[in-house]
């Protein structure tokens, strides 16, 4: 097992059960996220990327929901196996989530500095004044103006970066190291957009936490993060450095997101907006059959869409694609790339 | 250049502080609740009553008469001068002690009150923060107090006990909090699927601590509504039981309790019975009034309009 791997995710699998059947919403087959690393998390709305962060965390409620994994541990330690009692132990110190709508991820009935208060008070055994002064440091810490003032107002009186930046704070407050960022620049105007993401980022600089940043928009993930893997239908369809999965997309639900970040030479309306012909997409399992360009014969009838990897990082569950590529390395089958994945260039040790 | 100090300091923003922007909200639904007529005269009737039940035994013009001092030539007079009320059978005047059944029903009847809510929203809140089967079970218990007309099961309570003003308190009590905890499960289950529920879930708060910080005030608002609403039945439950016999006991001034009595006497003493009972229907119906205007100001349906 890499020792480096701040999280580790293997054959994850998390479906809801409903009133007539069981309903399979997400299978992860590999994700990791190494000690201070940045891995963004890309897709469309539906697509899991909310669900994912939820049952890692162990917030998933678990009649309907049903949560397998062959692998999900933090820094080692199984998540899955753990109670109730030291899953909630674990959140806040070790994990932590931003979540996606700062207009209502805070409690209306009580002003900020009271909510920061008690979670340090409570969870840290600080005394109040001490919490108080933590409070404040942690304020300053997120960027708040006038973090004295701040502390005595309620979540209406802030404006949505504001309270964007007391959520950070809040899941920063017990010292978490992982943070998980559901979309958290969703309902925020562009400029507030890019200075929260500042925040975040100059917050990943000074405490050194890993981030899992879930967004869909691609562009934000690739100014963010230093890794990336693309979610569609509940499955990774393309993973890899920012670098490689954005200058040479293999996927094309990975092109669709691409072209679909505005761009200053192109006007929209200029591209003649696609068409989708009807399709059965039953016919294949890959949830981007429908509205795929590159279909194929080789997509039917495909029980598993496994990655491919073409470098040591860069992989892609595409038959279409894959067919037409060289492997890496040649001809590897998936579980060969499998075990070749944990060595990254960073040079991390071996395998399971 | 220089002149931008000054812009910066004559552009200071006002502050519209915390107390003063409540203040304007109390004002605003103050407005709403005295536009009416009937109302602002159930509002002055409730604020004298709280004054008499205050100061109940210094006002009284006869305060011998609240505990009951017989005095054999004053027997059931009619009202008078002296006597405003007329008196009792045994001499006692009837304004002093109805004053006094002011203190009695008021105190009585917010403590019943205070109790269920309190009762209801803890068992209430609890039921939807703990889901599944404690939920479950909670809430057919509930059920099964509600099956039982409320007071027939305060009587059946308070009976078993002994009758008394306290047990009849307590014996109320019991009877009506599955409907605060009935309400408070409805809608503390909207507002556990909050995000901001679900954020104080995600950074490791207790169980307990969500329930009791984050749920509860964010749906404790109709249940104080109904509180209020609560108040008028309650006070009449309260003089039902004590003229039933198992509420107050002789010789406390409690209206329903000085009507029960009076019933020996009504052919002959009228002022007896009626003005025990026109203080109970003024007291239900001004508290009433009151929670229908409550109701008004604190619904969101109707709380713009001003």
């Amino acid at each position: 097992m890499a020792t480096n791997d701040h999280l580790r995710i293997r054959d994850l699998s998390v479906g809801f059960k409903t009133f007539q059947h069981f309903e399979p919403v997400l299978d992860v087959w590999e994700l990791h996220i190494e000690h201070g690393e940045a891995y963004g998390l890309v897709g469309e709305s539906g697509a899991g990327k909310t669900v994912l962060a939820l049952a890692i965390l162990g917030l998933l409620r678990q009649p309907p929901a049903r949560v397998t994994a062959a692998e999900l541990t933090l820094e080692g330690e199984p998540l899955l196996a753990k109670s109730a009692r030291e899953l909630r132990e674990l959140r806040g110190r070790r994990i932590s989530m931003i979540f996606q709508d700062p207009m209502s991820a805070l409690d209306p009935a009580f002003n900020v500095g009271n909510q920061l208060t008690e979670v340090i008070h409570q969870r840290e055994g600080l005394d109040k004044s001490e919490a108080g002064a933590r409070a404040l440091e942690l304020m300053r810490l997120v960027e708040l103006p006038d973090p004295e003032m701040m502390l005595n107002k309620y979540p209406h009186q802030l404006s949505g970066g504001q309270r964007q930046r007391v959520i950070i704070a809040l899941a920063l407050a017990c010292g978490a190291q992982l943070l998980i960022a559901d979309e958290p620049t969703r309902n925020l105007d562009v400029t507030v957009q890019a200075s929260v993401l500042k925040t975040i980022y100059k917050l990943r600089q000074e405490l050194g936490v890993s981030l899992l940043f879930i967004a869909n928009n691609l562009s934000l993930v690739s100014t963010m993060c230093d890794r990336v893997g693309i979610l569609s239908k509940g499955r990774i369809v393309e993973t890899g450095l920012v670098r490689d999965v954005v200058r040479t997309p293999l996927h094309p639900y990975t092109l669709d997101l691409l072209h679909a970040v505005p761009r200053r030479e192109e006007r929209l309306g200029d591209e003649n907006q696609k068409v989708f012909a009807e399709v059965d997409s039953t016919i294949s399992r890959c949830g981007h059959y429908a509205r795929c360009d590159a279909r194929g014969p080789a997509c039917e009838g495909q029980d598993v869409l496994p990655l491919t990897f073409v470098s040591a990082t860069h992989g892609v569950a595409c038959p279409q694609v894959t067919a037409s590529l060289a492997v890496y390395p040649a001809a590897a089958s998936p579980t060969e790339a499998r075990e070749e994945l944990p060595t990254t260039p960073a040079g991390t040790g071996g395998g399971d | 250049m220089s002149g931008l100090p000054a812009t910066k300091q004559a552009a200071a923003p006002v502050y519209l502080t915390a107390s003063r922007a409540r203040w304007r909200q109390f004002r605003l639904q103050w407005h709403v609740l005295s536009r009416n007529t009937l109302q602002k005269i159930a509002i002055v009737y409730i604020a004298l009553l709280v004054l008499v039940a205050i100061t109940a035994p210094y006002i009284a013009p006869h305060p011998e008469s609240i505990k009951g001092t017989a005095s054999a030539e004053e027997v059931l007079k009619a009202p008078s001068w002296h006597h405003l009320f007329g008196t009792d059978e045994f001499g006692r005047d009837i304004f002093s002690r109805v004053l006094y059944g002011a203190r009695i029903s008021l105190v009585a009847s917010v403590i019943t009150v205070f109790l269920s809510v309190t009762i209801g929203c803890i068992v209430g809140v609890v039921a939807a923060g703990m889901r599944g089967i404690i939920d479950d079970i909670i809430m057919r218990i509930c059920d099964i107090f509600l099956s039982f007309p409320m007071i027939v099961l305060a009587i059946v309570i308070a009976a078993f006990w002994g009758s008394g003003l306290r047990n009849a308190v307590i014996a109320l009590a019991i009877t009506g909090w599955p409907f605060y905890a009935r309400l408070i499960r409805g809608s503390a289950v909207s507002v556990r699927e909050r995000p901001y529920v679900k954020a104080a879930h995600s950074i490791g708060a207790s169980q307990r601590s969500v329930i009791f910080r984050h749920i509860l005030p964010g749906s404790i608002g109709p249940v104080l509504t109904m509180a209020s609403l609560d108040l008028g039945s309650i006070v009449l439950m309260l003089a039902a039981m004590s003229f039933l016999g198992v509420g107050a006991q002789p010789p406390l001034p409690e209206w329903g309790l000085m009507i029960n009595q009076s019933r020996t006497y009504f052919l002959s003493a009228w002022w007896y019975m009626a003005f025990p009972g026109i203080a109970i229907s003024l007291t239900v119906l001004a508290f009433n009034l009151l929670g229908d205007g409550l109701n008004e100001v604190l619904s969101p349906r109707t709380r713009g309009r001003a």
